[in-house]
């Protein structure tokens, strides 16, 4: 009994610090700028609502709102794109024998390890050839063309856990394996699916340097570039509306998280067993 | 398995996949391997160099070395640390409890959140005292990374949960105490989890982006010490758009990822046990 406490007590002990800079920014949003850089207590001394009304306004000429309009819009594209693009790969490599399946499988396990930057500036000269720098494209495009290999894997990963015998009895109906992915395999799949959406929404909402190499015109900038036109200043002035715009742009993630945080943990778990 | 079709169904679900691999996987890869012998820049034709790039970045650019300097440091200090609280915190909440759930999630939150800008300028207001010097500024952001072990961490925690019952029981039969316990069950039956992470972490950590950005407001400063190899890559790519030399810089960090995963590769024989049901 006494372990048992002492146990919860030690790892209770490691949350609060890990957790303390979520709820300090929370906190620190309510505070004066003034006041944010003094010292790092949790509670404001003068708590307002200043900072949050400043956010009601403009930044570089746009409403605010519009940042989060950008950025549910990327993300939003990016997690449907994700779901068809990686399914459909998954179910060809988990659940189809085709003579290239072995190289192509090594190809795409390889791509998950491959530095974003050996391709970024070719992807960037692509894009701009097409004209769509400055679009949300560059962003969504690659996403609907399964880029995302984590994802594959994911899908791979699932599908292999479903019972052979499912498609089996279909195909001995006559079902091909174009009507067997979307009635067999598809709503077995659904927390797959929720987690790639989920995840694919969280890390292209927290993604900052494809959204700084493609977006340039402020109308069409997301919460990262909001934010970054503060850290540009050195205004002391600006710390509490940056903060209360930082605390903003995670409130989606925390509700997700909320959510569906079975989901995303076992969803990411599995993706480091039974390779 | 017979599946009574022709094969070109398979490539029909796989045209989406193949498709991005050849347009904007293996035909940029191609692209920027050409560019890295020229000086591009984006908005005249690439003029083919020979190996100028190559020889400038190793012989004359001071900053080059301070970028390989500043990310070998974090690369080295943050993955092993963060591995080791990811393995630490996994074997400490690995005991049956009805909180044990609700403690995995939680220490999982963090490396949803720490990637985001937001986090990133908590960790600017937070550590404002340290910004300012080379080696804490580097500290701040080695911290950042650490905070996030909650990924690594689930893994381990899933792999614990595959390790059989019996071999601890038949451990504690023999009388040994936890140390041997650790040594001679937990590590080489979560081995291969080990590798994974360790791999997956360290090519991570080599991409590392956002923070030092944020922190450094993207001069990798002070005197280049959080001057990461991607954003000074960024920085000659797209802010100084001399992209042939931001070509080969990020051919020979491609090199340098290989090299330094088939080493550890190489070095996971000796290492990891696979096939613990066998």
């Amino acid at each position: 009994m006494i372990r048992r406490v002492g146990w919860h007590l030690l790892v209770l002990a490691l949350l609060i610090p890990l957790l303390y800079p979520i709820v300090w920014l929370a906190a620190a949003s309510f505070k004066p700028s003034g006041e944010i850089l003094q010292s790092l207590a949790l509670l404001p001394k003068h708590a307002i609502l200043d900072n949050y009304a400043y956010l009601a306004g403009d930044l570089a000429g746009v409403p605010v709102w519009r940042f989060f309009v950008n950025s549910i819009l990327v993300s939003a594209g990016c997690a449907a794109a994700n779901i068809v693009s990686c399914s459909l790969a998954g179910y060809a490599f988990a659940r189809l024998r085709f003579r290239l399946r072995k190289p192509l499988f090594a190809v795409m396990l390889a791509t998950i390890m491959l530095p974003t930057h050996a391709v970024l500036i070719p992807q960037y000269t692509i894009f701009q050839r097409l004209g769509t720098v400055d679009t949300f494209w560059p962003l969504i495009l690659p996403k609907l063309l399964a880029t995302d290999a984590f994802f594959v894997f994911l899908m791979v990963q699932f599908m292999r856990n479903i019972p052979r015998e499912l498609d089996e009895a279909a195909r001995l109906d006559g079902c091909g394996s174009i009507r067997i992915f979307p009635a067999v395999i598809l709503p077995l799949i659904r927390p797959a699916v929720v987690t790639t959406a989920i995840f694919t929404f969280i890390w292209t909402w927290n993604d900052f340097l494809s959204q700084l190499i493609y977006l340039s015109d402020p109308e069409k900038y997301t919460l990262p570039l909001a934010l970054r036109l503060f850290i540009d200043v050195t205004d002391p002035n600006a710390y509490g509306p940056m903060l209360a715009l930082s605390a903003l742009a995670l409130v989606p993630i925390l509700l997700f998280f909320a959510a569906f945080q079975r989901l995303l943990v076992e969803g990411f778990a599995t993706s480091g067993l039974k390779g | 398995m017979h599946t009574g079709e022709r094969p070109s169904v398979a490539y029909l679900f796989l045209s989406p996949w193949i498709a991005g691999a050849l347009l904007l996987t293996l035909g940029p890869m191609a692209a920027s391997l050409y560019l890295s012998f020229t000086d591009y820049d984006l908005f005249t034709a690439p003029r083919w160099t020979g190996l100028d790039n190559y020889v400038r970045i190793l012989t004359s650019d001071p900053h080059f070395w301070n970028a390989v300097a500043a990310t070998t440091k974090f690369v080295a200090i943050s993955v092993p640390v963060q591995l080791a609280a990811a393995l630490g915190v996994a074997m400490l909440i690995n005991r049956p409890s009805r909180a044990r759930g609700a403690y995995r999630s939680a220490f999982y939150a963090p490396s949803l959140l720490g990637a985001s800008v937001s986090v990133a300028v908590v960790w600017r207001v937070i550590f404002h005292d340290w910004i300012g010097q080379p080696d804490r500024a580097l500290l701040a952001l080695v911290l950042l990374a650490v905070w996030q072990f909650g990924a690594p961490m689930v893994i381990f925690l899933a792999g614990l949960q595959q390790i059989p019952r019996e071999y601890y029981d038949a451990a504690a039969v023999d009388g040994a105490g936890p140390w041997r316990t650790f040594r001679s069950i937990t590590l080489p039956m979560l081995s291969p989890v080990i590798f994974f992470n360790l791999v997956l972490d360290t090519i991570r950590a080599f991409q590392v982006f956002t923070g030092a950005y944020v922190l450094s407001n993207g001069t990798g400063g002070p005197s280049d010490s959080t001057l990461f190899y991607t954003l000074y890559l960024y920085e000659k790519g797209f802010v100084e758009f001399k992209m042939g030399y931001a070509s080969a810089m990020a051919w020979l960090l491609l090199v340098a990822v290989a090299a330094i995963t088939a080493l550890l590769f190489r070095t996971s024989r000796s290492w990891v046990f696979y096939g613990g049901e066998a």
